[in-house]
């Protein structure tokens, strides 16, 4: 657990847009109060239930497995900025607990808003490589617990949202040029209009960070898990054209304002002094945008991605081994970024000044040494 | 759901047999009261509402709303105010208050998809012997002690497969 796992850096996979792919299913046992409405005793008692089941998961050797009540408010932090648990399941304590395999692939919460919920993350669009693990994991456990099920409603749920399936399928999208075209309202409108949820970062309630969106089901009952996969999936798809189509034409039309944005934004990150996180997200996720469009070598998506993850809050207190204050962690976030910064290439920008200069071309190389 | 009459929020569901189905009507409760659909002596508005004459004049709740589930306590209000129930079988207490909602919020009210393995069984099963549990009651009740006997002796049956 010290390390992120390999799907948040985007290790031998495409993931230039869809960052992330993520499915969720929610399980109760089957006449137990649903945790919130459980008294403690029946909590930690349907806990007890559940937990050992989980731990003997075949997948689940060597892996995490903690009640939240021992875990540290930090230590929580870091596993919600690793999407391993919800903030939600950060708040709770005694009688809650997180299972997280080695892989860091998937975590089981128990007693979050259900009795069960389990997910498994993977990097790029690969949604349905993610359902099938979660699908076996889900059998294997069915045999040995009696989860609450209903002929006409599905798996029965804490909130009727979840009913049916159970099932919430995401992906995490990377949609810098459909932003910065200003076409991202029309989009996110019609997914919205064809009953698909887009969220912030960490779902529900927060706002995007660095041009990131989680795109994802809202019904889970009514259609089986690969018609709402099988649909995800075409959306998906269709918006990742669009965000390449805008980055191809933001290259077309407009290609000095284009090196422009990824240079300053090269340059801020490794200059400025202060960042808060809003801040520092907006100027990867454009080094991110210029590194899947060629500006960078390769491994500069990665290091992206390994930045994100790095100068949020809880990743910073761990860097820091510390307890900081927000302008502490300013401080600190963009000490961090500086150094990265230090070991990234700087951007291979053509600046065409075919206007200016008669016709002819003239290659601004901004690889001003670093020291 | 809207109530069928008026714009309201309908809270009162009703299905009736007629030939060849069912007929559902679903309205306010003030729709309801006014057309006598709520006082069980009165069918008149049945009869206006549903143009096939029904089969049985007996309508029949489809999904009552209890006020708690017997189960696990939590009540209706509960419900109410946070939108999360208390347990698996409050869908069973609260049903005909979730069950307009769903379709609003889902693409449909039937289940598709995934079947907990073996659950498929002892579903079947499960219903099974609430449906001898009713034959036993009414075999007690006409006093046709053999049929009874013989029920009782399944129920046992299927009670010790199930648990």
């Amino acid at each position: 657990m010290k390390h992120p796992a390999d799907w948040m850096i985007g290790k031998n996979v495409n993931n230039e847009v869809v960052v992330t792919s993520r499915i969720r299913l929610a399980r109760n046992l089957r006449d137990l109060s649903f945790p919130g409405w459980a008294k403690k005793a029946e909590r930690v008692a349907a806990m007890d239930k559940m937990r050992p089941k989980v731990e003997a998961l075949k997948v689940m050797k060597n892996g995490f497995s903690h009640e939240l009540s021992e875990l540290e408010p930090l230590q929580k932090q870091v596993l919600v900025e690793r999407h391993l648990i919800s903030r939600e399941q950060a708040a709770r304590g005694q009688g809650s607990a997180a299972v997280v395999d080695r892989g860091q692939r998937l975590s089981l919460m128990i007693n979050e808003e259900d009795h069960l919920r389990m997910q498994s993350i993977r990097a790029g669009l690969r949604l349905r490589e993610a359902h099938q693990l979660l699908s076996k994991v889900d059998s294997a456990l069915e045999k040995d617990l009696e989860f609450a099920y209903d002929d006409e409603l599905g798996y029965l749920t804490a909130c009727p949202t979840n009913l049916g399936t159970g099932m919430r399928a995401s992906a995490m999208l990377h949609l810098p040029a459909l932003v910065l075209t200003e076409q991202i309202g029309q989009v996110l409108q019609a997914v919205n209009k064809i009953g698909l949820a887009v969220r912030g970062l960490f779902g529900e309630g927060t706002e995007s960070l660095g041009h990131l969106f989680q795109i994802s089901n809202q019904a889970t009952l009514g259609e089986s898990e690969e018609v709402i996969i099988s649909r995800l999936e075409r959306v998906i798809a269709q918006i990742e054209t669009h965000e390449t189509n805008a980055r191809l034409k933001m290259l077309e039309d407009e290609p000095n304002q284009l090196s422009d944005k990824i240079g300053r934004a090269y340059g801020i990150l490794g200059y400025a002094t202060m960042f808060d996180s809003k801040e520092a997200f907006s100027h990867i996720s454009l080094l991110r945008m210029g590194a899947a469009m060629g500006y960078f070598p390769e491994g500069t998506m990665q290091a992206c991605d390994s930045m994100m993850m790095e100068i949020q809050p809880a990743h910073l207190q761990l860097h820091a081994g510390a307890e900081l204050e927000p302008e502490e962690r300013d401080i600190i976030r963009a000490e961090i970024l500086r150094s990265r910064l230090q070991t990234l290439t700087a951007p291979a920008i053509n600046i065409i000044t075919n206007d200016i200069v008669g016709g002819s071309e003239i290659t601004g190389d901004l690889n001003f040494e670093n020291e | 759901m809207k109530c069928e009459l008026c714009n309201n929020k309908a809270t009162v569901f009703y299905t009736q047999a007629v030939q060849g189905g069912q007929k559902k009507i679903c309205l306010c409760e003030n729709c309801a009261d006014k057309s006598g659909l709520t006082d069980p002596g009165a069918f008149s508005m049945v009869d206006i509402l549903m143009d096939e004459t029904p089969e049985q004049a007996q309508p029949v709740m489809v999904a009552e709303v209890a006020e708690a589930c017997e189960h696990c306590g939590f009540t209706l209000e509960d419900y109410r105010k946070v939108g999360r129930l208390g347990c698996s079988q409050c869908y069973t207490a609260f049903l005909g208050e979730i069950l307009p909602m769903l379709a609003k919020m889902h693409h449909g009210i039937k289940h598709e998809g995934k079947v907990p393995s073996g659950m498929a069984d002892s579903l079947a099963l499960r219903k099974k012997l609430a449906a001898m549990k009713k034959d036993l009651d009414s075999a007690i009740a006409e006093e046709n002690f053999e049929a009874a006997v013989k029920l009782r002796d399944g129920i046992k049956e299927l009670e010790a497969q199930v648990s």
